[in-house]
């Protein structure tokens, strides 16, 4: 017993040295040196100022101002509406949409009315955006990345078949050519992990940074 | 469904095979001080960590004495890491909180604790939220290093007892413990973490960014030291994300690349181990037959939940959405999805974290479809045996297969023997106890939280019908499994603002939880060593033509009849009242 509480007690702190500091700090400083970019999140910075993590979801919506204004919901966050200038990322279940300092699910079940209204509002708001610009649009052909919630909230990811879609309103809100806008399309998307892996992807942050260039910053 | 997604789990079935033959042999090799190439570099730790512990190698425990190590050692681990996460601000001179988060409440402290002494990792805190670096490195980290060294060297020692021919020693708890994390689980930490970070996994010790994004938002970034508990969060079977939504966070998991290469760290130790028992007993086919076990019973749940969540939900058909693979969408049920992971990766992800004690996500399992749901009911209801968690999977199926023995024994008449041994009525008792204390600890938990109105203020907002029930079913059969994933809108803690203060737990789901996981892993450790001590002084009589063999296809499809039997006789009632009735309707509640 009393052989025991010693081994205890000092195996607990020995351990706690080298498993819960040393090999944390080790890992990190290695990895500071080796990957200071993956390590440190990818960050984006232009024009002197952060804009995002290359791997990280945002929401390319813009606040919505009233009398000079920022309007703000129940929660102090501000209402928003999609910036038709960009791609927009999925549906996120985030409060407020897109946090990337309290991710979480939208826990929406299989069989609930919950979810099959919220996926409803989804496919309306998707079509009142999209439609002017493609008037074939129907709920039948939008891919589900686009309605369904993301599991983290902050999928910096949609489908080709999503930003396909969306390119008839980049291009028409911006004047391009849909072939030009496809081009930044396919540079902004990776392939599956080893070929076969998970799906392929649109980066949407990289998408929208690669338009804002090609028109001058802005 | 795709080809791409078929070629991801016949991949993965591959590679595990190959990665766990090659584990296997050298964890052997360590279990029986046979040499090793780490010796060199470990020895001197090895060394330096008995001097300081005062333990002697050489010292052999019976059953009794290394049940009572692993009850101290556990409860050392536990009062340690309660009072880390209690003094969390006391803390913040080391730098490591830049958050500058308060501690939690007592009642979620409690079940956090419990949670990660026991290898289960359920958590009703969230990590980006209520932690700081300092409580997740040198409190969580630690916890799960030495709770997955705690169930592998309990199977060791319960192999030790079965396969033993020299008296009534187990091993010592103390070096078992020391040698499992220097020469396995660190080194594989290492080799995992630094893999992950060349791959986008975060590791820094910064504090949270702001980064004004270019439509005129701003959006705060969570940091971290993230690849060093990512890696042995996967290897150890512990599940804790260091982020609220785990391994579907980008930093925790950010390419396809990444889910494989996590994926594979889960099940490498638990599929190992199974190969390093066939060593150890002297007889490799044994270990095949019990792998041979698991892996059907894997595939079958594998395929299962592929097929169902590429088929969509009700809630998606309702709302009018085409849920078949069109032009380069993933289809299929991706509410609650990553795009990078698509369906197949999700699913298989779903299945490898819920057979194993790992509970991970990289999906919202509250979102999976009825059946795809129900696959990940099954697999906890089969008590964590189809590969489970590291040494708890092991030691559980061993119960099983004792179970097995007996009651094949009893179709032909003989006197039941396993390896030579002869199982008597004392071993069937503890077996049988040993196996029944999981699902009794999770019904009667079940039982409890949905008939009280204290139980039922967990159930989220958004869950409606039969829903309401399987979170709460989930949630107790979860922590009783030691799994630790979760329908994540059941809740346990109210926290209005990041960082913890204002923040309430709710109590009865915190403390019934917490007393569940403890529980049902430390009641199953001690009649598992009790059967191994039983066994371990025990004659070995040489095979005659009647002893049943234990080494062949029979053998394997009596084992998945006896398991599925247990699982489905004690779950089955509850099984359908939640996922089945949601699975076999496309009723809408």
């Amino acid at each position: 017993m009393k052989r025991d509480l010693i081994s205890t007690a000092t195996g607990l702190l020995a351990l706690t040295l080298l498993l819960g500091i040393l090999f944390p700090l080790a890992i990190t400083g290695v990895s500071q040196i080796a990957f200071p970019g993956n390590a440190n999140g990818q960050q984006i910075v232009r024009g002197g100022q952060l804009v995002g993590s290359k791997i990280i979801g945002q929401s390319f919506q813009q606040p919505v101002v009233r009398n000079g204004k920022v309007q703000l919901d129940k929660n102090g966050n501000p209402v928003t509406v999609p910036d038709t200038r960009y791609f927009q990322t999925r549906p996120s279940g985030t409060v407020p949409a897109d946090n990337a300092a309290g991710s979480s699910f939208a826990n929406y079940g299989p069989n609930s009315v919950v979810t099959e209204q919220a996926l409803a509002a989804n496919v309306k708001s998707y079509l009142a955006l999209e439609r002017p610009y493609d008037p074939r649009l129907t709920v039948a052909v939008l891919p589900v990345d686009a309605i369904d919630t993301s599991a983290s909230g902050i999928d910096p990811d949609i489908s080709p078949a999503n930003a396909t879609i969306q390119a008839h309103r980049i291009a028409a809100v911006r004047h391009l050519s849909l072939a030009r806008v496809h081009t930044l399309i396919n540079a902004a998307t990776h392939g599956r992990g080893l070929d076969f892996s998970g799906e392929s992807g649109v980066n949407v942050l990289e998408l929208n940074l690669a338009l804002d260039r090609l028109s001058g910053g802005r | 469904m795709t080809v791409a997604g078929w070629i991801t789990i016949i991949f993965f079935l591959v590679a595990l095979t190959a990665l766990a033959l090659a584990l296997g042999r050298y964890m052997a090799a360590v279990y029986t001080s046979g040499h090793t190439w780490l010796d060199p570099v470990m020895r001197g730790p090895e060394r330096l960590l008995y001097k300081v512990m005062r333990v002697d190698p050489t010292r052999g425990q019976d059953w009794k004495a290394y049940a009572r190590s692993v009850i101290i050692f556990s409860l050392g681990g536990w009062l340690l890491l309660y009072f880390i996460l209690r003094t969390q601000t006391l803390w913040s001179f080391t730098g490591l909180n830049p958050a500058g988060f308060h501690s939690g409440t007592w009642a979620v402290s409690f079940n956090t604790v419990s949670s990660f002494v026991t290898n289960t990792n359920w958590q009703y805190y969230g990590g980006e939220t209520t932690m700081s670096y300092f409580s997740q490195m040198a409190g969580l980290t630690v916890q799960n290093f030495v709770s997955a060294a705690v169930g592998m060297v309990v199977a060791v020692a319960v192999i030790r007892g079965i396969v033993g021919r020299s008296g009534k020693s187990l091993g010592n708890f103390y070096s078992d413990l020391v040698r499992t994390v220097l020469w396995i689980l660190l080194p594989g930490s290492i080799l995992i973490a630094l893999l992950l970070v060349s791959q986008g996994v975060l590791a820094n010790l910064s504090g949270y960014l702001t980064a004004h994004g270019i439509t005129g938002l701003t959006q705060h970034i969570g940091m971290g030291p993230v690849a060093s508990q990512e890696a042995i969060k996967e290897l150890g079977t512990n599940g804790g994300g260091f982020y609220n939504v785990n391994s579907a966070h980008p930093f925790e998991n950010p390419d396809g690349f990444t889910n494989l290469l996590e994926m594979l760290s889960v099940l490498v130790i638990p599929a190992g181990l199974v190969f390093t028992y066939g060593r150890m007993a002297q007889s490799r086919r044994q270990g095949y037959a019990i792998y041979a076990t698991m892996m059907v019973m894997f595939l079958g749940a594998v395929i299962v939940a592929y097929i169902a969540e590429a088929h969509g939900s009700p809630a998606q058909h309702a709302a009018g959405l085409h849920t078949g693979v069109i032009n380069g969408s993933t289809g299929g049920n991706l509410e609650g999805k990553e795009q990078r992971f698509g369906i197949a990766g999700s699913a298989l992800f779903d299945v490898i974290t819920t057979v194993t004690s790992c509970g991970a996500v990289n999906s919202a399992i509250e979102s999976f479809t009825g059946i795809g749901g129900a696959v990940a009911f099954a697999n906890l209801s089969a008590s964590e045996v189809i590969f489970g968690g590291v040494g708890t999977g092991l030691y559980s199926i061993l119960l099983y297969v004792l179970l097995a023995v007996f009651i094949g024994g009893l179709m032909v008449g003989r006197t039941p023997e396993y390896l030579g041994k002869k199982i008597e009525a004392r071993e069937i008792k503890l077996v049988v106890l040993g196996l029944l204390i999981t699902p009794l600890a999770a019904l009667f938990a079940t039982a409890l939280a949905t008939a009280s109105r204290a139980g039922r203020a967990s159930i989220s907002t958004v869950a409606t019908g039969p829903q309401q029930f399987s979170e709460t079913f989930y949630a107790y059969l979860s922590q009783a499994n030691n799994n630790g994933s979760a329908l994540a809108g059941y809740t346990g803690y109210i926290q209005p603002n990041a960082g913890n203060l204002g923040a309430h737990g709710v109590v009865f789901a915190d403390v019934t939880g917490g007393l569940v996981m403890l529980f049902a892993r430390f009641a199953p450790i001690l009649f598992a060593l009790a059967v191994a001590g039983s066994l371990a002084g025990k004659r070995v009589s040489p095979r005659g033509l009647g002893t049943m063999r234990t080494d062949n296809p029979t053998f394997v499809i009596l084992l998945i009849g006896i398991i599925i039997l247990v699982g489905a006789l004690t779950f089955f009632p509850a099984l359908l009242l939640g996922p089945l009735v949601q699975g076999l309707t496309g009723h809408l509640y």
